[in-house]
């Protein structure tokens, strides 16, 4: 599992990611983000902050959203991560992706995973959100275009595709 | 904004956690959520030379309530507390404070116990576990030990939590029948740090006058400001009692600094407002939950 020792030691690690078995060495300082973009080629997930506020490397753990800057690609060695590349079916828009779209939930778009990934889990548990539930959930997110207003419109655009869907 | 390189241990068992705590001695640091170490870490705010990860130990995301009150594993995320059914009816406090506590998607990584080894002045989770009176268990490879939470937290990040300590669980007492309790609080967005922040805990007596109240204020000091008021407030009903004293009793105690987000008079002057606004809600639901129990 080491090639060296001490700090500059590399661990040998495997992530499903959007479904796929990646086996990547990192060392251990490696952020979750970075291994997606640098290591995994998956610049979907986008890095803004690096420090947890802006929402932008939001990615979904075990398929609940968390921060991929905040944490290392070894400690969920074995897990599954999900990236805005996996939300897709078949090559087909998701129902979040499509109301993004449909609502312009988006301008430059460099937000856009972020909200996407967190939107995609928020949804999947509350199907009928109320505003406020809305608003709570895309809080962490932080867009510097839309005004946020779009945004609020897609979620609940979402949850309308989603219901028609499924009924 | 990258961390710093660090010798990675990732233990598979408690006893391994404690040996490579005590090895590493002062320059060892605990990684469970890293939603508050890892920011530092990118900042370059701190460099410890060993992390150990704990993410790999099993039975420590235990979420444990009973009528005396709520253990709280070191791995159990806030979000998991903050659904928890059993843990809201044991301690209800505990969910009304962990909805102020950043975004839900840090509450998914985040931990209680990781808030409250962190010790932040500003944060929910510490003034959460002093207004109970809770306590922390330490353990290491000389044995397990508790400390009370007037005792845990230090300074501003600083616990009581020593080189080769594994904080592995936390437990937040229960308040006796006819009890209530609230945490409101003022940030400039909602899930930022509060610029001030106040939990308080209100408990009737058989004829609904007040027998104790206490507070405990946030980023108002080095810890958690707890004030018991129940002399204060005097035995009678919460319809009476002289709120404005009240606050202005709590507002002698704190000793709020100004920074960029707020003066200190604008502390003092919040907290006093969040004072009364906290106790009358905790009065409120402590009328309410005994008039529904009786």
């Amino acid at each position: 599992m080491s090639e060296t020792t001490g700090a500059h030691r590399t661990h040998a690690i495997t992530l499903t990611v959007n479904g796929v078995l990646r086996e990547v060495t990192v060392p251990a300082r490696r952020l979750l983000s970075d291994c997606l973009r640098h290591d995994l080629g998956l610049t979907g997930t986008h890095v803004g902050c690096e420090h947890g506020v802006c929402g932008a490397c939001t990615v979904l753990l075990d398929g609940e959203p968390v921060r991929s800057c905040l944490t290392f690609a070894v400690t969920v060695d074995g897990h599954e991560i999900t990236t805005v590349e996996g939300l897709a079916e078949e090559g087909a828009l998701s129902p979040v992706q499509r109301a993004f779209s449909e609502c312009h939930g988006l301008q430059c778009g460099f937000c856009t995973p972020g909200f996407l990934c967190t939107v995609t889990a928020f949804l999947r548990d509350n199907r009928t959100p109320t505003e406020e539930e809305v608003l709570e959930a895309v809080s962490g997110n932080l867009c510097r275009c839309t005004g946020y207003q779009n945004i609020i419109k897609a979620v609940h655009r979402a949850a309308e595709i989603q219901a028609e869907e499924s009924g | 904004m990258k961390p710093p390189p660090f010798d990675y241990h990732r233990p598979a068992r408690l006893g391994e956690a404690l040996r490579s705590l005590a090895e590493a001695g002062a320059h060892g640091k605990v990684l469970a959520g890293g939603q508050s170490l890892i920011p530092l870490l990118n900042m370059r705010l701190a460099a410890p030379g060993h992390l150990v990860d704990i993410n790999g130990l099993t039975g420590l995301d235990t979420i444990a309530a009973d009528t005396s009150g709520v253990r709280v594993g070191a791995l159990a995320r806030h979000a998991a507390v903050e659904r928890s059914g059993s843990a809201r009816a044991a301690q209800p406090l505990l969910a009304q404070a962990l909805r102020l506590v950043a975004h839900p998607v840090i509450r998914n990584r985040g931990t209680v116990v990781g808030s409250l080894v962190h010790a932040d002045p500003s944060a929910e989770m510490p003034a959460v576990l002093a207004l109970l009176g809770g306590s922390v268990r330490l353990a290491s490879i000389g044995g397990e030990r508790d400390v009370a939470a007037a005792d845990f937290f230090v300074g501003p990040l600083e616990s009581a939590c020593l080189p080769g300590e594994l904080a592995v669980s936390a437990f937040f007492p229960a308040l006796p029948e006819r009890s209530g309790t609230a945490f409101c609080e003022v940030a400039r967005r909602h899930g930022d740090y509060a610029v001030a922040g106040v939990a308080a805990s209100v408990t009737l007596d058989e004829d609904f006058r007040i027998s104790a109240a206490r507070v405990a204020c946030v980023s108002v000091g080095p810890v958690p400001v707890v004030v018991d008021v129940t002399g204060v407030c005097g035995r009678r009903p919460p319809a009476s009692v002289d709120w404005d004293g009240v606050a202005r009793a709590v507002q002698d105690r704190i000793e709020p600094e100004g920074d960029i987000h707020a003066t200190a008079a604008y502390r003092r002057h919040l907290t006093g407002v969040l004072v009364t606004r906290a106790l009358r809600g905790a009065a409120r639901e402590a009328a309410d939950g005994g008039e529904g129990r009786a």
